[in-house]
């Protein structure tokens, strides 16, 4: 235990926490901003899938990173078309129809990559970016500043996300619509509009999600996610609906999958102990969920589909 | 005629399946009135403000507004004429401020949302037409009334020309009913059309420039105050003469059949929602409870029928201590109770209308043996209620949500009073309920009184609490503010003290 506490591998936790994170926490911040418009998508997990062989695919084929985050977006933008269709104008049952786009998703992308890749074969993505000056304070730098574009980027993203609920019109509309639709649509908002476009940018950072996981992994494999969606899906509860909440959880979440994968590498748990130590994050969810997680904050439209005549 | 007509709906005709809910009708609005749209549930009122509204297309028939065809096929097409609607139930958005709710759904605000200006402008609409309200106050956090003067703040933030208002009195205190006439009053006069949705006749002769009843789709007529009076209103509405104010008996009131003492109920949200109450009613007596709703008129009835434990005090129905015991007990005892929200507490809707009848009775004999129920001797019950509260349904195996609300009420009333009870709380007994059904209700109430039942009648609706009650009690925030004999009612003391002054008499 003692090799765990020395400062170069509470750095290392750290940094690579950080990057554990990055995944989950664009998930989830695109999920929040469906819920907030009343829209739950349960197959987050499924379109990261895509978006993951999606990317990983490119970037086998073309060898440029930018190509594979494109193509991860794109397949997310493709499969939010498709939930909007779904749930919106055909307002079916959103529980169901999520539970059928994630098993989509682990069907065919694994389809797609037995077929197409058959062996795991690495791919390169972007080297990480040391920002000037601030990577160079020691330990600090290290620990925040010395990661991917992708990292930054995402957790650039957490304040935009946050202005867009808070401070525009489109946020305030996308607040209404997931409260009381009756009311913005007796004020001519139109809530399939606005549900469809939470959805499109709730299934592009999905996507973008999966293409970043696979980037950063190197890799692509059968169920590469490891149930990471349904994570991003139970941080928009722990986070309130808030996308400064989410990303607490998302770090929260990370830095224990860091812990564990540390002391799994020092050999302070093995064996079967390190695989129940590999559930300690999943349990710790559900326990943070259960003591923390608050129904205000819940959009009272949650799952429920609008239809104006009724 | 040279007065302008705001809106002209002329030869409106819709048909759903089964139902022609407007049938040619003809309604017109001029500018600075005041129009008053009467009729019953059903009638065919919001099938026609819908098609208005633009929510609904109609059959056939055109509407016009200032002389050319509005064009309206949507809510946004509908503002952007100049027509606003305040629902009965209010659309806004509880989490939102005031401010957002009223700029909510507006083009011209640009993709960034500027609350402040917003705010600015709330400020002069609430001072030029006395609606104060606080717009950074989150819309949860306001009052009834409050919200209402919002929804209004809304429509003429979009300067609306034609303003419709759904039953906007049905959820205010009488001094704010008189604020919010006042504001009426003045819109109009700027140069507004107002269409009042209303069945309140008092209200409709006092505000009213103009009257169109509706009865089965159909304009049964049109009139002005001064031209008629409530006996005739109601008749127009129901279509045949209606006693509006039920005949009460010469009052033979014996001992005291239920009594509350001292009694504490914690409500939903955690806080005592009744804060120490005391009552007597006595055996021949209807109490009346008047309040506005929320001051603990549910909690007090549910703590009563044992549906909600009492933190403290004590409940007597006919002598036996019944605080805290289980609803089957307290009905034993001697209690029958007509729940406020009747779909929820009073039936279920999917239940056919025998098995509701049953509800309570079906687990004694004779309806029941050795734990099967006996569904001919249900039958004949179900049969012989049915007929004598004149419930109208097409069938006993009908499902129960089919039927309407006053029909449900019947059953309901049928039911509770089957048992002779000791003791009956009727928890807003006619709400929603037709004109017609209603005087029934109020009649068998009375009928109850006679054979020397102690009744409980707790209301939103001031005049129905005065018309029955021969004792009145206003609640305000959990307390008595005090009890009124019928002989001295005065509304305007009524009305004070349902906004929280104790009685002073």
């Amino acid at each position: 235990m003692s090799d765990f506490f020395t400062l170069a591998s509470l750095v290392f936790v750290v940094g690579s926490g950080i990057r554990l994170a990055t995944p989950m926490l664009l998930a989830g911040l695109g999920e929040a901003i469906g819920q907030r418009s009343g829209v739950l998508n349960l197959g987050v997990d499924g379109v990261m899938l895509l978006g993951a062989f999606g990317a990983y695919y490119t970037i086998l084929e073309t060898g440029s990173a930018v190509a594979g985050i494109l193509v991860g977006v794109a397949v997310g933008l493709i499969m939010g078309l498709a939930y909007g269709v779904i749930t919106v104008t055909f307002g079916a049952e959103q529980g169901i129809s999520g539970i059928g786009i994630y098993l989509f998703g682990l069907g065919v992308s694994d389809l797609l990559f037995q077929k197409q890749v058959g062996t795991p074969l690495p791919i390169r993505g972007f080297s990480d970016w040391h920002i000037p000056f601030l990577s160079d304070i020691p330990r600090i730098g290290e620990m925040f500043f010395q990661h991917s574009v992708l990292v930054y980027m995402t957790f650039l993203l957490v304040p935009v996300v946050a202005f867009l609920i808070n401070r525009t019109t489109f946020g305030l509309d996308l607040r209404a619509v997931g409260e009381n639709p009756a009311a913005a649509d007796s004020l001519g908002v139109s809530v399939a509009r606005v549900r469809y476009s939470a959805i499109m940018i709730a299934n592009l950072l999905a996507g973008l999600a999966g293409a970043v996981l696979a980037i950063e992994l190197g890799i692509f494999q059968q169920n590469l996610t490891n149930g990471q969606g349904f994570i991003a899906i139970a941080l928009v509860y722990f986070g309130a609906w808030r996308p400064t909440g989410v990303m607490a959880g998302a770090l929260l979440f990370g830095l224990v999958s860091s812990t564990v994968l540390q002391w799994r590498t020092l050999g302070i748990v093995s064996g079967a102990a390190s695989s129940l130590m590999a559930m300690a994050p999943a349990l710790l969810t559900i326990v943070a969920l259960v003591v923390i997680s608050r129904t205000v904050g819940q959009p009272s439209a949650l799952t429920r589909p609008f239809d104006r005549g009724k | 005629m040279t007065e302008t007509r705001l809106l002209e709906l002329s030869g409106i005709t819709k048909r759903f399946p089964g139902v022609l809910a407007n049938d040619d009708v003809d309604l017109d609005v001029r500018v600075g009135e005041v129009h008053a749209l009467l009729g019953e549930n059903g009638a065919g009122k919001s099938t026609l403000m819908k098609i208005l509204f633009g929510l609904y297309e109609p059959d056939s028939g055109q509407v016009l507004i200032e002389g050319r065809p509005s064009g309206i096929s949507s809510p946004a097409d509908a503002i952007r004429a100049g027509v606003a609607m305040i629902h009965q139930h209010f659309m806004l958005v509880p989490t939102l401020t005031v401010a957002e709710n009223v700029v909510l759904g507006l083009a011209e605000s640009g993709w960034r949302l500027d609350t402040g200006s917003v705010a600015e402008r709330v400020r002069d609409l609430s001072a030029r037409y006395g609606l104060e309200v606080d717009p950074s106050a989150l819309v949860w956090q306001l009052s009834v009334g409050e919200r209402q003067r919002v929804e209004i703040i809304k429509a003429l933030y979009r300067d609306c020309r034609l303003l419709i208002l759904d039953e906007p009195t049905a959820v205010l205190t009488p001094p704010e009913v008189e604020d919010l006439f006042v504001t009426l009053r003045q819109m109009a006069d700027d140069g507004r059309g107002l269409i009042f949705i209303s069945h309140k006749l008092d209200e409709v002769m006092s505000l009213a420039d103009r009257i169109t009843v509706l009865r089965d789709g159909r304009v049964s007529g049109e009139t002005t105050p001064g031209e008629t009076s409530k006996e005739e209103l109601a008749r127009m509405m129901v279509g045949r003469p209606v006693q509006l104010v039920p005949d009460k008996p010469p009052l033979e009131i014996g001992g005291v059949r239920m009594a509350v003492e001292d009694l504490r109920v914690v409500g939903d949200r955690g806080t005592e929602a009744v804060a120490g109450l005391s009552l007597e009613i006595r055996s021949g007596e209807i109490l009346g409870i008047a309040g506005v709703s929320g001051n603990g008129q549910r909690e007090l009835a549910e703590a009563i029928a044992g549906l909600r434990a009492p933190a403290a005090g004590r409940v007597l129905v006919d002598g036996r201590d019944v605080t805290g015991a289980h609803p089957s007990e307290v009905r034993s005892a001697g209690l029958a109770y007509v729940p406020e929200e009747r779909m929820r507490d009073g039936v279920v809707g999917e239940f056919t209308v025998a098995e509701n009848v049953m509800l309570v009775d079906h687990d004694r004999a004779p309806y029941c043996r050795r734990g099967m129920l006996r569904f001919g001797t249900i039958g004949e019950r179900a049969r012989d209620l049915v007929a004598r509260f004149a419930v109208k349904t097409p069938s006993l195996e009908t499902p129960t949500r089919n039927l309407s609300g006053g029909n449900i009420q019947k059953l309901i009333l049928a039911r509770e009073l089957s048992g002779s009870p000791a003791v009956l709380i009727a928890a807003q007994p006619t709400r929603g309920v037709d004109i017609g059904a209603a005087e029934y209700i109020h009649r068998r109430l009375v009928e109850e009184q006679g054979r020397g039942t102690a009744i409980l009648v707790i209301s939103e609706d001031l005049d129905e609490v005065m018309a029955l009650s021969d004792r009145i009690a206003v609640i305000f925030e959990g307390r008595l503010m005090g009890i009124i004999d019928r002989s001295e009612v005065d509304v305007a003391q009524l009305g004070l003290m349902m906004a929280g002054s104790s009685n002073a008499a």
